[in-house]
């Protein structure tokens, strides 16, 4: 039981880290707009579905004409970030804008005109794939260079492993040495108390090891696809790119001072309604393009595929610190992990009670007890650098 | 000229009144959405025996129709349809549906106002179980279909554990039920059952399977998600055996899950055609007139939509008139037909007497696979019960 538990722990972990990029890449586009207007623009869930069934018909229309699957790729990936950055773009000035020029102070106006929006932009996709084709259910095709399964060397599973097993060690020792000091009236933890405690984990991770070397060290089956490793290179790419965006040009500077005080940065000559121009175009950009992945992966697309990835990765938004970019990141890996672990180990806690259909319950469990602990979230809302 | 009017006007009406006799049968499945390719066959197949029946039903002095409907698979579409159809005096009989969960909710909308429906697809018990007399069926049913898969399952392929999976739909639970029963029965392990609603990402689900080892894995649902998931298995490696029910039994099934299709097997209450001799000549016409071989349930369609012409021909040659609708549901009931599907006849409730069970391989990546068995079943008689 607990060798099959161990054993499984980093293809698990593999498969929620490649999920975790995906929402990572949408986290972004919500955490962005939140930044510069403080609008959770529920909308974005469908900018992602929009790039997802352009990415798909990208892929089948040109499929013929172009040979190479990775300029294939390429392509998809430009076009379905374009058409949903043109999305995004559009909605911000159809939808939002209005609302801003009329001054309107209610927060709750443009977030349920971002709900309109959404189910708007469904039923649109939906209506358009249903004129075109008759069908709204897309899939992308296969190919064999993208499906090719290489496995990983035994060892990099087997610090996994540790790794994994050190980390939850010490997080269970210090959460339960916490209690403990709140408990005997004294708060906190010494930076002493804190060393021992990952000592004293690390001690118990390697005594694990050595108890079950036969699982840790043993055939761990640790494979990845090539469609895997592009997702995983690609997001790191974007993120990497967003990073320096933000942080190292001008444009960056500049949605950061409107995100700081949107009135002052245009006394300074920016103009804030470019700016969120821009924002919406990279959070699109973004979406867009992890739409494309999600459908790479998961092959199939429907214009009602965003809604689940969507709330998933604005509840990774808020668990990374709403409007800070590289929680947001954290927070879509974070999630990831989570609900691939629920979704594999919860049938053995329960011994078979709670399939994987009810792999949200153990992932948003703890999401509740992280915000418990840490309302800001993991990284905390930057005010200084919020974007 | 005031003369000329009113003859022009009487004229019009006799026009009117002599195109007013028209007959509907609609066919309600899913047209559109990722369950289509089964859904348009049951239409063509309905559409092609209207046609064939038309120029009888001129004859006559009606005008038979087809209304083909679309229920997108969906339990609330296909009860909203089912409204509208029952208040549209033209309509007398409904071919359909594809779903059984979609199927139940409608036929109680069709059973209050006695509009009969003939279904050549819907396999869950329920169907029939609950003994309206409007309801009647031409395919097997799942608690044969289901055991029979286990017996196959266990006793010809030998497997020992075995991970069942299903869709939370009433079919695709239903059946796996009914497939866990029969191979706990057989001395089978079941090292897993899981539904799941989800249509991409099963990668948790593999995992499960990479640690419970199965060497079977069984799914109950339609072929959008079980080629999916089929596909992802073996990506990832898995090399259980895969079997399905009647819902995987499509050229779709294939396509999407491409080279990992080879080996699977589906159990089916529609053969491929060559397992009905009588239906060559029909096969045909079909390939002729809408530029593809009829598939699944394209033949039940058929049947069933021949089923209520034949009873509407009685009917419509010694009364002159058309039926009521529950005249029609009485008559269609008693009506035994010669189907290219075989012989057709209801028992009491509405089943057909003997129905016919397939087990399909794939030995290659190719639609339709080899019929590897044939059983000719006759309806279970489970008592009558209302459900909910």
């Amino acid at each position: 039981m607990l060798e099959v538990l161990i054993q499984l722990l980093p293809s698990v972990l593999l498969e929620g880290l490649i999920l975790g990029f995906v929402y990572a890449m949408i986290a972004l586009g919500y955490t962005m707009v939140y930044g510069v207007l403080e609008l959770i623009n529920f909308a974005h869930s469908e900018i992602f579905m929009s790039g997802a069934v352009a990415g798909a018909e990208t892929f089948i229309l040109l499929k013929a004409a172009v040979p190479n699957p990775f300029i294939l790729l390429a392509l998809a990936i430009l076009i379905g970030g374009a058409v949903a950055a043109i999305v995004a773009i559009l909605v911000e000035r159809l939808a939002y804008r209005p609302l801003r020029r009329r001054g309107t102070t209610n927060r709750l106006v443009p977030l349920i005109t971002a709900i309109g929006a959404s189910f708007f932009l469904q039923d649109l996709v939906r209506l358009i794939e249903g004129l075109w084709h008759n069908a709204f259910y897309r899939r992308y095709p296969s190919f064999e260079v993208f499906e090719a399964t290489y496995t990983l060397p035994n060892l990099l599973g087997s610090v996994i492993i540790l790794l994994t097993l050190w980390i939850v060690f010490w997080v269970l020792a210090y959460f339960a040495y916490w209690i403990y000091r709140a408990a005997t009236g004294t708060k906190g933890v010494s930076r002493r108390a804190s060393r021992g405690l990952w000592i004293a984990s690390l001690v118990l991770t390697l005594l694990v090891a050595v108890i079950d070397r036969g699982t840790v060290f043993g055939d761990l089956g640790l494979t990845i696809q090539m469609k895997s490793i592009l997702v995983v290179v690609i997001s790191f790419a974007m993120l990497y790119g967003l990073n320096w965006l933000v942080h190292k040009t001008k444009l960056g500077i500049a949605i950061r001072a409107v995100a700081q005080d949107a009135q002052t940065a245009s006394l300074m000559g920016i103009d804030p309604d470019v700016i969120i121009t821009y924002t919406f175009l990279i959070g699109g950009f973004l979406g867009g393009v992890a739409g494309v992945l999600f459908g790479l992966l998961y092959t199939l697309v429907h214009p009602y595929v965003g809604f689940i990835p969507g709330i998933k990765a604005f509840t990774a938004a808020v668990l990374g610190g709403i409007g800070n970019i590289t929680g947001a990141a954290l927070g879509g890996l974070v999630l990831g992990m989570l609900e691939m672990l629920g979704g594999t180990y919860l049938t053995f806690l329960t011994n078979g009670a709670m399939g994987t259909e009810y792999k949200d319950i153990l992932a948003f469990a703890i999401l509740i007890f992280i915000l418990l602990f840490r309302p800001q979230g993991i990284m905390g809302e930057q005010v200084g650098e919020k974007v | 000229m005031k003369k000329a009017l009113w003859l022009a006007v009487l004229a019009l009406g006799a026009l009117a009144f002599a195109q007013g006799k028209v007959i509907k049968i609609a066919t309600v499945s899913p047209l559109s959405g990722e369950q289509a390719a089964l859904g348009e066959m049951i239409k063509l197949g309905a559409q092609l025996a209207i046609e064939e029946a038309q120029a009888d039903f001129e004859k006559m002095g009606f005008k038979l129709e087809l209304a083909p409907q679309d229920d997108q698979a969906n339990p609330d579409v296909g009860v909203a349809v089912a409204r509208r159809l029952v208040t549209d005096p033209e309509i007398v009989a409904i071919v359909g549906h594809l779903n059984t969960g979609v199927a139940i909710p409608s036929s109680e909308v069709y059973k209050d106002y006695q509009l009969p429906m003939v279904s050549p697809a819907n396999t869950g018990p329920a169907v029939t179980d609950r003994c309206y007399l409007d309801i009647d069926r031409l395919v097997g049913r799942d608690d044969v279909q289901g055991p029979a898969g286990a017996t196959f399952a266990v006793k010809t392929l030998g497997a020992k554990r075995i991970f069942i999976v299903h869709d939370k739909t009433t079919y695709g639970q239903g059946i796996a039920e009914q497939f866990r029963k029969r191979a706990l029965e057989l001395g089978a392990q079941v090292v897993g059952f899981t539904g799941t609603e989800e249509k991409s990402n099963f990668q948790a689900l593999i995992l499960q399977m990479k640690a419970k080892r199965p060497d079977f894995v069984y799914f109950g649902g339609i072929y959008n998600q079980g080629a999916v998931l089929l596909k992802q298995m073996r990506e990832r490696g898995i090399k259980a055996t895969f079997m399905g029910p009647d819902g995987l039994d499509s050229s779709k099934f294939v396509e999407i899950a491409g080279q990992a299709a080879k080996g699977a097997y589906y159990t089916t209450v529609a053969g491929p055609i060559d397992q009905y001799p009588k239906a060559k000549a029909m096969a045909e016409k079909f390939e002729k007139k809408f530029g593809k071989a009829p598939e699944s349930f394209a033949i039940y369609g058929y049947d069933s939509a021949n089923v209520i012409i034949k009873a509407l021909k009685n009917f419509v040659s010694y009364a002159h008139r058309a039926p009521t609708r529950a005249e029609l549901s009485m008559l269609i009931r008693q009506t035994t037909l010669e189907g290219v599907t075989g012989h057709v006849a209801f028992d009491y409730k509405g089943d057909r007497k003997e129905a016919d069970y397939f087990v399909v391989h794939l030995e290659e990546a190719k639609y339709p696979g080899k019929v590897v068995k044939v059983i000719s079943f006759p309806a279970p008689a489970t008592p009558c019960k209302a459900i909910k």
